[in-house]
């Protein structure tokens, strides 16, 4: 580098870069949630969905699976999952609830976790609130 | 050495290196149950396999920051630590901590991980790389800010260099960020939005502080350059780093219920992200070729150009690939995120823990400026092993990833995911092959430690 470019001035534009940008993130943060209420489907979240969203978690779904396309890649995508089962909230409880308690012999298997009624129900829930969620046309098709 | 308190260190490398066995053995777990879908099912399902793997890694490293920092900050500041005894305090509850949490995860269903613990009450478990019960995370804060007082109050006493100020700053951002693991609300978009100001403002943020000021010190030190010319490339290279990688964050706002207008700005913020790495590789060739000696501790200097040319790949080349978002819509979720991830995180964290271990580990055993001639050889091929396992996992993750984009989601007839899984198992394998390899290199990178340690150290032709 020239000498003509000190260390002060590479300082200065770490400091006045850093806490530019910065503020430009808030900035664009302060938009999202300006505009959160047409995308993120947040009229859809009730009791059952808050229910569903701690089922999801306490469960650790997304060590397998993605949501959103993010989280693991063993399994199938899930932010899509209801349009995927022809919008059947019972085709997902069914799926879940079936799950062989040792496994398919040489393939990968989801566990059986032994769900109530309830869970079921919420993790459904909170399946369906997921896929309308506004995702800018995202994943290209239905298999996820 | 300069400071006794410096060999604190000496116990969280240790730890690191235990711990970094481990994230490999349950790689290999992970990467058979890929292709043998029910290898050790039911008894370690690969959601626990996967949160054991990443979960030590994140662990490992942050060992190693700590290590780094107490080993550095010392000689940087000229004076002993402030509390020596803290650091050992801070050592055995995070070993603890982190021990018990990673047995939890073996022992019980996650479930009732999740009771036990008292998840309701402040939920944050379940979330990926978040999956700690949240009494770990509490403990993580505490943990951390002892550090941050350690490693603070030290610098305060002493001299202050930019080295040590871009480390503090890293190490601060690192604990600041961690808190948004608390924020966790119903509405996923939010929860997901705030869950990358850990990850994304961690890695592509924050941590690469923690990496230019280490690497920084390396290069210092075995290079003899003139600190003032490594000080300002170290003010420029984080200067882009944050420059692009804070709004940069957008890459990740294209698909997840957040405002279009992310696509453009995580496009081209995070297309210049590989410029920061492109400069680091510069630089480091640059301060090796106009060092003022010859220093004898070949295979830390090895490692210091590694993670410069092995960050720059893993983290700029491979993330620029999917980072555009009319890329993206088709990568995002696949094993192209996969392979990114690994040679990212071997690049540029692995390797400069390794890196900075290298640098110091001899001297806290008592070597004068380095390792014996053999150890130093074996270490180097545990070098060549692992990296060049770590760029073929790499590059068939790749080749899975562009199969698995194409059958599942290019092509004219889209596949389900497990007819394409099943597709591509050859490259699932091959990548299984590799870390196997990559686990030899570990295990000869351990050897390094006890073979060749009665030899005398290494010497070297001074410079003309």
């Amino acid at each position: 580098m020239a000498q003509a470019f000190t260390k002060a001035m590479a300082r200065n534009i770490f400091y006045g870069g850093t806490g530019f940008f910065f503020l430009v993130l808030l900035a664009l943060t302060f938009q999202t949630h300006q505009e959160w209420p047409e995308l993120d489907n947040r009229q859809a979240i009730n009791d059952v969905v808050t229910l569903g969203k701690q089922v999801w978690e306490d469960n650790n779904c997304v060590g397998c699976h993605s949501l959103l396309g993010e989280g693991a890649y063993f399994a199938p995508e899930l932010g899509n999952v209801y349009l995927r089962f022809g919008e059947s909230t019972d085709a997902i409880k069914g799926f879940i609830a079936s799950r062989p308690v040792e496994g398919i012999p040489g393939r990968r298997s989801m566990p059986q976790f032994n769900l109530s009624e309830e869970e079921l129900t919420a993790i459904a829930e909170f399946l369906k609130y997921v896929a309308g969620i506004n995702t800018a046309g995202w994943p290209p098709n239905i298999k996820g | 050495m300069k400071y006794e308190s410096q060999k604190v260190a000496k116990l969280y490398f240790i730890a690191a290196i235990g711990l970094f066995v481990g994230q490999i053995l349950f790689g290999l777990i992970m990467g058979m149950q890929y292709v043998v879908g029910d290898f050790l099912f039911p008894e370690i399902p690969f959601n626990v396999a996967r949160m054991v793997h990443t979960n030590l890694l994140i662990v490992w490293l942050l060992f190693g920051f700590m290590g780094a920092s107490y080993y550095l900050v010392p000689e940087e500041a000229e004076t002993e630590l402030f509390a020596p005894w803290l650091a050992y305090l801070m050592f055995w509850i995070f070993l603890a901590a982190g021990a018990a949490t990673v047995l939890a995860y073996l022992l019980v269903p996650y479930a009732t991980l999740a009771e036990v613990t008292m998840n309701h009450l402040l939920p944050t478990m379940g979330r990926e790389f978040l999956e700690q019960p949240t009494i770990t995370k509490i403990g993580i804060v505490i943990v951390v800010l002892a550090f941050l007082f350690n490693i603070g109050m030290t610098i305060l006493k002493g001299r202050k260099t930019v080295v040590s100020l871009v480390l503090l700053m890293g190490l601060t951002g690192l604990a600041v960020f961690f808190l948004f693991a608390f924020y966790n609300p119903t509405n996923l978009v939010m929860d997901k939005y705030y869950w990358w100001w850990v990850v994304h403002l961690w890695v592509e943020g924050v941590w690469e502080l923690i990496l230019g000021a280490i690497l920084a010190f390396i290069l210092i030190k075995t290079t003899g350059v003139d600190r003032e010319v490594i000080e300002k490339w170290l003010y420029i290279i984080i200067a882009m780093t944050l420059i692009t990688g804070i709004v940069g964050m957008g890459h990740h706002y294209y698909w997840i219920g957040t405002p279009e207008f992310w696509q453009w700005w995580g496009s081209i913020f995070s297309a210049l992200e590989p410029i920061p790495f492109f400069m680091m590789t510069v630089y480091a060739f640059n301060m090796v070729n106009r060092r003022r000696r010859n220093h004898p501790n070949k295979v830390a200097v090895l490692w210091a150009l590694g993670t410069a040319v092995m960050a720059f790949l893993g983290a700029g080349v491979w993330g620029f690939l999917h980072t555009l978002a009319p890329v993206n819509y088709y990568t995002h979720g696949t094993q192209i995120t996969a392979a990114h991830g690994h040679m990212a995180f071997y690049g540029a964290y692995v390797m400069i823990v390794l890196g900075m271990i290298s640098y110091s580990m001899p001297l806290m055993r008592g070597r004068e400026l380095c390792n014996s001639v053999r150890s130093q050889s074996l270490e180097m091929w545990s070098f060549w092993l692992m990296t060049i396992s770590m760029v073929f996992i790499t590059l068939f993750l790749t080749a899975a990833g562009i199969l698995q984009v194409y059958l599942q989601r290019f092509s004219d007839n889209p596949m389900d995911f497990m007819v394409v899984q099943d597709k591509i198992a050859l490259f699932y394998w091959l990548r299984e092959i590799t870390g196997l390899i990559f686990l030899i290199g570990l295990i000869v990178y351990i050897a390094s430690f006890f073979i060749g340690q009665d030899e005398p150290e290494a010497t070297v032709e001074p410079l003309k």
